[in-house]
Formats: structure tokens, sequence, C-alpha cells
């Protein structure tokens, strides 16, 4: 199985990936925790959240994470998915899920997940990282604790420059 | 002026050590090219030609004593004696080795400088007037809401990885000197019929192989929602924009292809749902950023300074530099300095070491220590006592830059070109310099008045060619250096796009034409037209008869 950072207010840990990810045509393997694409949360999203597993969606960049508004609630995570690390649809995402739709769930990146973003990412909300380049939880920690201070407001609730008591 | 408190100078040194580690792990083989590319280029670092070069983000064109003093000693030190201000109002260095950069880094953070998003696909520095807070022109000063847009969108979380690169311009003047609709978006200050303050946003401009005009989407955008419409803009183009071909990633191709109208409605649709509490900034953080832009020191002076008349009337070269270089304060006894980057032998823009630390002393000694950078590539000084202009011209003559040439046909826009740039398919700055040269008659060139000649080496457009009264665009034919002339474009208020002027000419031919084209300009203007003027009333062919009149 894969590695997967958790990243809190505490800091990063490694973690075992306990979902796997079901690609749309196959059978969904007995008793796992698993990852479905939207389409398929949509067409047997009933049998799948009633199975007894828990189950997360992956959004891909072009895909509308306000369709999965109502199934929300009921989702274990939300995977948001980069293809390549320089699309940045998925940081919108993110930011909808945690200020619009109110996502208190788990957020993972998938895909080319670099460390040199890290720090965009955790700043979105995302919570959960699957490295693609072999990150250890404290190299991603450093990466995404980088900078002091913020200067704009953002899912991830830092207090903004403009904010801080020290502002002069 | 704005100045950087501890948090800013904390952030840019946690910004600088960043670069540090990130290159280290380039050096050492832990990064490829691919994944390090967009990192050096938010740091400002482009793979040229012949070196890296460094482009250095000053913003909204703002700079002080120190900071000049600074760019001076890079200059010196890390590159061969000079930096380039570009059309974007920021610097370039075009000499640097990857392995410096953290330092100069490190060094233009000592005096809160930094080349933050200076480049990649992210929100670049906010082109500003270059006289804000000097000229009684303005409705509000654009500083103030350039530095809230400079805060917001430094290392914004969400649109770091936009489809392409993003420019945001502010004007508050009728006439204006930000090039503001042709950005992706321009942001005009208006006051409203209450006497509120707000801002008409165009959105979609831009140049490049395709250009575009910014069209309207709101006629007046409360002042203070600033930052939640600007949210709303980035985000429908962060979802929306194309990201399948780079030449079509552009807010611009997405305004043209859905239509203004509907981009303004999926922006407005997305700006209701938008918590404006945790999106706007908050009137404290206004207040205290305007507070910063309060201009201390300037006295209390008569209208008219005598000794300065009676020196401008004696001294000729005075006289004209005063004539073409300097203009009205908002204050009584204070004058606006355009300091011409456009020496007839020198490169558009450029500046030396000795050059920069003398605009670092006269501007310390007479303009209260404040410069700017305009997006014509020249400088201004703009808080001189008119008492001591006489003064300040010999000190910029002695260093050679006081040429008397702002707006006129030898303050030529043009981009690096083919000797630096490896995007480039042609020269530009010989090209330039050989235009200035036809024209070193200072009487003549005064007789022709403005005239906005802009030169792009290739189509990527970074001599801004689209809008130059004449445009120059470089482009390759089999192996050789052409020149496509446009007319008739403005990237002023007047905003338009120039239309091509007839077949591509050889470098030796692009001179003469310019000079035949003034030609039918002075025979046919009438009153006080403007080149562009007179080309709007008569059109095309009187123009285009002169120059390819060997041709039949």
């Amino acid at each position: 199985m894969s590695t997967l950072i958790k990243y809190t207010a505490n800091g990063a840990t490694e973690i075992e990936n306990a979902f796997v990810f079901v690609v749309d045509d196959e059978a969904v393997p007995q008793g796992a925790d698993i990852i479905v694409s939207l389409s398929r949360i949509k067409a047997d999203g009933e049998a799948l959240l009633a199975s007894g597993v828990r189950v997360g969606v992956q959004i891909e960049p072009a895909e509308a994470v306000e369709d999965l508004a109502e199934l929300l609630p009921r989702l274990a995570l939300v995977a948001v998915a980069f293809p390549k690390f320089r699309d940045g649809r998925a940081y919108t995402s993110a930011t909808l899920l945690r200020q619009r739709l109110g996502f208190n769930g788990e957020v993972r990146a998938v895909g080319d997940v670099l460390r040199e973003q890290a720090y965009v990412m955790t700043r979105c909300g995302i919570d959960a990282f699957v490295p693609a380049d072999g990150s250890s939880a404290a190299e991603w920690s450093r990466a995404a604790g980088h900078f002091r201070h913020v200067y704009q407001a953002a899912a991830d609730g830092r207090t903004p420059a403009f904010s801080e008591p020290g502002r002069r | 002026m704005y100045r950087y408190d501890a948090i800013d100078k904390e952030f840019l040194s946690d910004r600088s050590n960043e670069f540090r580690h990130q290159v280290s792990r380039r050096l050492a083989g832990e990064l490829s090219e691919d994944q390090f590319k967009p990192l050096r280029l938010m740091n400002g670092l482009y793979l040229q030609l012949h070196a890296y070069m460094l482009r250095v983000c000053i913003p909204y064109g703002t700079l002080n004593v120190a900071q000049v003093r600074r760019l001076a000693w890079i200059a010196r030190t890390y590159d061969k004696g000079y930096g380039h201000f570009t059309t974007r109002q920021n610097i370039q260095f075009h000499w640097i080795k990857l392995r410096d950069a953290p330092d100069i880094l490190d060094a233009l953070a000592e005096v809160d400088l930094h080349a933050i998003q200076t480049s990649g696909n992210c929100i670049r520095n906010t082109t500003s007037d270059p006289r804000a807070g000097a000229t009684a022109e303005e409705i509000d000063d654009p500083r103030v809401w350039s530095e809230a847009i400079r805060q917001w969108s430094t290392l914004h979380p969400e649109f770091s990885y936009l489809p392409r690169k993003f420019k945001i311009a502010v004007t508050a003047s009728a006439k204006d000197r930000t090039a503001a609709r042709v950005h992706d978006i321009g942001l005009a200050l208006r006051r409203g019929r209450d006497g509120t303050l707000g801002f008409e946003v165009m959105v979609g401009g831009g140049m490049g192989r395709t250009p575009f005009i910014g069209q309207t989407i709101k006629e007046f955008l409360p002042a203070t929602r600033l930052l939640s419409y600007l949210e709303a803009v980035l985000r429908v183009y962060n979802r929306a924009g194309r990201r399948d071909n780079i030449y079509k990633a552009r807010i611009k191709i997405l305004v043209s292809s859905l239509g203004a109208e509907e981009f303004g409605r999926q922006v407005q649709e997305e700006w209701a749902q938008i918590d404006a509490a945790r999106a706007d900034l908050p009137d404290t953080e206004l207040a205290r950023i305007r507070a910063a832009f309060i201009q201390p020191g300037l006295e209390v002076l008569p209208a008219v300074s005598d000794s300065y008349e009676a020196a401008r009337a004696a001294n000729r070269a005075l006289g004209r530099f005063v004539r073409n270089n300097v203009s009205a304060h908002k204050t009584p006894g204070y004058a606006i300095v355009d300091v011409s980057l456009k020496a007839h032998d020198a490169t558009p823009g450029d500046a030396n070491f000795d050059q920069l630390e003398a605009i670092a002393d006269l501007a310390e000694r007479f303009s209260l220590g404040d410069i700017r950078v305009t997006h014509e590539q020249n400088l201004v000084l703009p808080h001189v006592k008119q008492s001591d202009l006489p003064a300040l011209f010999e000190g910029l003559a002695a260093v050679g830059l006081a040429t008397p040439n702002i707006n006129l046909v030898s303050d030529i826009i043009a981009c690096p070109g083919l000797d630096y740039c490896a995007l480039a398919n042609a020269r530009a700055i010989p090209v330039a310099q050989s235009i200035a040269q036809r024209f070193v008659d200072a009487d003549r060139a005064e007789l022709v008045g403005e005239l906005k000649i802009k030169i792009s080496g290739c189509i990527n457009a970074c001599g801004h060619h689209h809008v130059g009264h004449i445009g120059i665009l470089g482009v390759d034919k089999k192996g050789e250096e052409y020149y496509q002339l446009t007319l008739g474009g403005s990237g002023a208020e007047d905003a338009s796009i120039g239309k091509i002027l007839g077949p591509g000419l050889n470098a030796d031919q692009v001179a003469p034409a310019v000079d035949r084209l003034v030609e039918v300009y002075l025979a046919e203007r009438q009153g006080e037209e403007r080149f562009l003027d007179t080309y709007r009333r008569i059109g095309m062919t009187p123009f285009k008869e002169a120059v390819y009149v060997d041709a039949h």
C-alpha cells in the first residue's frame, strides 16, 4: 500500500493508506474502503454507501466539486487529482470543499503530488497527501510550514498578516 | 511610500530561504528541470540565450533610494554593469548565474525587494501610474489599491498555478499611463454619483499573438469589494481557462470565446457566493495601507519659482527638457520629472550602475527619495521643487539621462529581442537605435510631437507593438530578419490594436519607412493632431503608398 501523509495542526505523520481506488469498470473489492470516480458515485452511490465500507470520491480537475454537495456528509474523504503538478484546478476544488461546501472530512491530494506544492496545498485545505516524490512526513511538514506569515485568508484558517497583532 | 514591517520582512526572508533550498536540491539533482522550472520562474529566474535572467519585482513601479542603490550594486556585482527596465515596471538582469541567485535574492530582501511572481503562471506585479500621489489628475491614489493587490496575490494558494500568467493594472486618471486595457484585468478608479469610490473592471485585454482590448464587465465595483471580485474573476478563469494549449490559455481567449457578457455573468454568479467578510480587506487594513502613502516633506511654496523661470528662459537645453520631460505636480511649486532611458545610442530601458547611483543621489536630493518606473521603460522623479529643476537637469545630463524626448519619436519601447532572448525571431534594439538616430534632430522630433513606436522581436509582443502608434514586429522569414509595420495602435485610454501596413521590410528599410510615415503625417495633419489622430482620420492608404512607392 502507498504511503499517506496526514497533515494536522500538530504536523505531519505517515500512516497506511487504507483506501483502494476502484477504476470505473472494475468490481468493488469486498470489505475494503474505496475511492471511486464522480460518475460512479452518481450512478451507484446508494449501493456503495450502504455497503458498510468507507467511501471516498476522486474529483478530476475538469469536474465540478459542487456536484458532490448532497453526498458530502456521507463521504469519508474527497481525493482531488493532480494529473500534472502544474494543473491548478484542484486548488479551487479543495478551497470550495472547505469554504463553500463546509466539508470537514479528509481532502486528499493524489497524482503528481510534489513537496514543492505542499504549502499551497495545505493552505487550500488539503490535509492528506500521497506524495509522488517519495517525500517523508518530516520533509512534507517542513515544506508546508516554511512561511511564518500568510497574506490572505484561505481554507486553512491561518491568520493573515493584516489580522496579526504585530502588524504596523 | 509603503514601508515593510517585521511581518513583510520575515516573509521575504522565508521566501529567500525556501528558494535557496530549492536551488540546492536542483543542483544536487533531486529536482528535475521540469519540476524546478515553475519554482525558478515564480522567483523571476528565466533561462535565456546566454545566461539566466533575473527579473526583479518593482511593486507598481515604486522604488526608494536604498533600493535603487542596491539594484546598482547587483548590476555591478552580478551582471555586466547594467539592468534593463521592462514594460511592466520591473528590472531585469541578463547575465546571472544560477548559483548566485539565492545570494542576490538575500541582497534584495535586505532592502525589501524580491523577485516573487515576476514570471510563471501566476498573478504578476500590478502595473500602476508612475505619477501616483503626485498628479492632480487622479481620482484616488492607485498605489493604495495596488499594494492591497500585492499582498492578496502574494503566494495566493488557489491562484499560483493558473492556466497562464495574469497581469492586473490600476489606473486612476483620465489619462491612462498603465496600458490598463491591454491587461488581463484593468481597473480604472471612478467616483460614483454619490461620491463613493469604485472601479470600472475591464477583463481580457492582452497582446501576444492574438491581441485583444479589454472589455468592461463591471461599470462600477465598490472599491471596498475589490478583493472578493478579483477572487471571483480568478476563480472562473482558473476553472475554465484552457490548459491544453499555452497560446490559448490566457483569460483573453476565455473572455473572447464566452463573450464578455457571459463571462461577466459567471463572475457575478461566483462573486455572489463569496463571503465578503472573509474575502474583502477590512477597513482598518485599507486605512493602514492608505496612511503609508501620505507623502511627508512637501513644503508650502509659491506656485511659480522666479529663479527657475529665469533659468529656463536663459538655457535653451533646459527649456527643451522642461517642455518635454516636466509636468505639473498637484502641489504648488513642485513638478513631476520624467527621466528618459532612451538616449539615441542607448538600449531602450537600460541603465548602467553609474546612472542608477546618480538617480538614487538625485532622488535623495531633489525628489523626497521617491523614484518611479514607467511601463514605457523610463523613470520618474515625482516630487521635484521647480527651483531645483536646473540643478536636477545638470545632474541628469552629467550621466546621460537628460534626453528631452518623452513621448517623442525616439522614446521607443523595445523588447530585448534576439540580442538576449531565446524566443526572439529578430533583433529589436538595433532597429530602435536606427530610428532614434534618424530623428536625432531635436527640433524636428518636437515638431513631430507625440509618436509612440513600439518594437517586438517576436510574436509574443513583449515590446507592445500591437499598441504602438507605429508598431514594429520582427519576424523570421527563411532565416532572415524581417519587420512588419502596423499603424494606429494605442495602449492608452483610447486603446486600439494596430493594423498591418503592408509587406515586411528588412532591417535597413525600417528607419527610412518610419521617416516616410512621419512625412505623410506632417503633410496631412490638421491643428493639434497627433500622428495617431491623423492616421485615424485619413486611414492607411496615404501612409502605405508613401512607404511602398518604390515597389510599384
